[in-house]
């Protein structure tokens, strides 16, 4: 029986057409990195050829770092992930834990509530976001963008969550009582440590839509000290539209810091979404 | 069970206190969740009841969907972008979504070699931001560079390359392929994981009544993973009934050619934000955002009450 599952003939076409599949996932990629190192004529002359003594260039990224303000948009990007991650995670785990661990009334529709903006997306409130920032004087400002991230990402953070608190003991945090820990102490230094893994799927699931984002910096936060990467890039790319090294150097530049980050951890996404995302 | 005993046996003596817990752990979620969240999504259902007449908001009952689906010029572009949305929606459905399934079974097969490698790579496009994808696939297939016909030469099939992004009739394809380009990895994620969920012991008592290979794929593997198509599915129809970002970085606000590409989310961004000569209109906004808003909810209504309870779940 084994021998029908392991024949050379069958593996050998699952690695053809999983090669050719990666080829086409990427190769684009890698042929925009490689171009952005060459000169102008042999971008155009020898598209398909690594960049080489003669057609090595790295007047793109001269152009790119002189020209935009791509530290500043990177730092703006990296405040306004990582503090809505940290809200989305701390609300969100209070919120499991609330709803994994006692019981009230209105608790399952509770849980309802909150899971409601897995399905419906924010976007459609815009119109009102904005026009509630504006009275708030919150428009062309990171806390803006934070506070709709963190209501972005706590739907789906507080759905993974309560499932994963179900798990944790009731011996534990029985025991835990009896020596006297508040409910606070219970869940900060008893339930938070052992959902790690969990806040950790959650942590990247909440990570990738806020840095891609880029509805809501164009029309919450346009301003030029307040662009994101990604919007950052979007207007950069669109004013260079013929300088086809800065382009291809600001696209590298955009590229890359996601590339770095995702061979760092790779394997807990992949694991993430392949053991908890599907219940 | 014991939290529940615990909960009742202890209830009784400090019960008011024990309440204030639960409210402080879920007060910052709810409140958040709520306010920026639910609430600006009931206000703008209510704007798309209300038009500014002399400068004083009024309410104007449907008028603004009357307006929307009766003025010519505003039904043209709305059923447009409606009609193009739904060809959106079933290119991912007939691409992307197969794709993924038939990725998921390679990445399945046992002892792969190199699996990890594989699963990288091909998840990779799915975390580039829009913009990247976006702007790749404009160099890539820009007749200015030429790196799209250089490649078809290689496989002799030059004469097919033409603008893609820039004709009408293709354009809307395009896009929505480079959509698929970019997305493939989680319809395979996901899939690849319910694969893996199916038990040894069911593979191997299909194998022992001689069912292997591409029919073990259609009997067996198939139903088990059909729940996960359908989450996949509903997942795909959401992501693609708010979808933005992907055509406005490739076309541009307008979704040129000729609004050939335009799908709700861009005209909900013109017609909100307005675009040089179209003045943003707050009100006509909130009443294309309602639509959306009535269109999702349908989707994901029909799928819980129509397909998820019809559909056999297998316990293990």
């Amino acid at each position: 029986m084994a021998k029908a599952r392991t024949s050379p003939l069958r593996s050998g076409f699952v690695h053809v057409a999983l090669i050719i599949y990666t080829l086409i996932a990427l190769f684009p990629v890698f042929l925009i990195i490689i171009n952005s190192f060459k000169d102008r004529a042999s971008i155009f002359r020898n598209p398909l050829g690594l960049p080489n003594a003669s057609s090595f260039s790295l007047v793109g990224y001269n152009s790119v770092l002189t020209q935009g303000d791509f530290t500043l948009y990177f730092q703006n990007s990296l405040i306004v992930t990582s503090v809505s991650i940290f809200f989305v995670l701390l609300f969100g785990a209070m919120a499991a834990f609330a709803l994994s661990e006692y019981r009230f009334r209105g608790n399952s529709l509770m849980g309802l509530y909150l899971a409601l903006g897995i399905m419906i997306p924010i976007r459609l409130g815009t119109v009102a976001i904005l026009q509630g920032m504006v009275a708030t004087g919150l428009v062309n400002t990171l806390t803006a963008l934070i506070l709709v991230y963190t209501a972005q990402g706590l739907p789906l953070a507080v759905f993974i969550l309560t499932e994963f608190m179900r798990t944790v003991s009731d011996d534990l945090k029985n025991a835990g009582r009896i020596d006297g820990l508040t409910e606070y102490s219970i869940f900060f230094r008893l339930v938070l440590p052992l959902v790690k893994p969990a806040m950790a799927t959650v942590a990247v699931f909440t990570m990738i839509p806020i840095w891609n984002d880029l509805w809501f910096p164009l029309i919450l936060a346009p301003s030029d000290a307040t662009k994101t990467v990604t919007l950052g890039s979007q207007v950069f790319i669109g004013q260079f539209v013929t300088n086809w090294n800065a382009v291809l150097a600001a696209l590298t530049l955009a590229i890359l810091p996601v590339l770095v980050l995702y061979f760092l951890f790779s394997r807990q996404l992949i694991r993430g979404i392949t053991s908890g995302a599907v219940k | 069970m014991s939290t529940a005993d615990y909960s009742q046996s202890d209830s009784g003596q400090d019960k008011r206190a024990r309440r204030w817990h639960i409210l402080v752990f879920l007060l910052p979620a709810v409140i958040v969740y709520t306010a920026i969240m639910i609430l600006p999504l009931i206000e703008t259902l209510r704007l798309s009841l209300f038009n500014v007449v002399d400068g004083q908001s009024v309410f104007v009952g449907f008028g603004n969907f009357q307006t929307l689906f009766g003025e010519p010029r505003w039904s043209a572009s709305f059923w447009n972008a409606l009609r193009n949305n739904f060809v959106f929606f079933l290119i991912h459905m007939l691409v992307q979504n197969p794709i993924g399934v038939a990725l998921a079974a390679l990445l399945s097969v046992p002892k792969l070699r190199f699996g990890a490698f594989y699963r990288t790579a091909l998840f990779l496009p799915t975390l580039l931001s829009f913009v990247i994808v976006g702007f790749i696939w404009k160099l890539i297939l820009s007749p200015i560079w030429g790196v799209s016909p250089y490649l078809l030469d290689l496989v002799g099939l030059k004469s097919l390359f033409a603008p893609w992004l820039g004709r009408p009739d293709t354009a809307l394809i395009t896009v929505s392929l480079i959509s698929v380009w970019q997305n493939v990895g989680i319809p395979t994620m996901l899939i690849y994981a319910s694969m893996l969920s199916i038990p040894e012991e069911v593979l191997e008592a299909a194998e022992c009544d001689g069912i292997t290979g591409w029919s073990q794929f259609w009997k067996i593997k198939l139903p088990l993973i059909l729940p996960s198509i359908g989450i996949i599915s509903i997942l795909t129809f959401v992501g693609n009934f708010n979808a933005f970002d992907l055509v406005y970085t490739v076309q541009g606000a307008l979704a040129g050619p000729d609004g050939s590409t335009d799908i709700l989310g861009t005209l909900l961004y013109r017609t909100f934000f307005g675009f040089q000569l179209q003045i943003g209109d707050k009100s006509m906004g909130a009443t294309i955002a309602t639509v959306m808003f009535l269109i999702i909810l349908t989707g994901v209504c029909i799928y819980l009450f129509a397909i998820q309870r019809r559909m056999r779940r297998y316990q293990f």
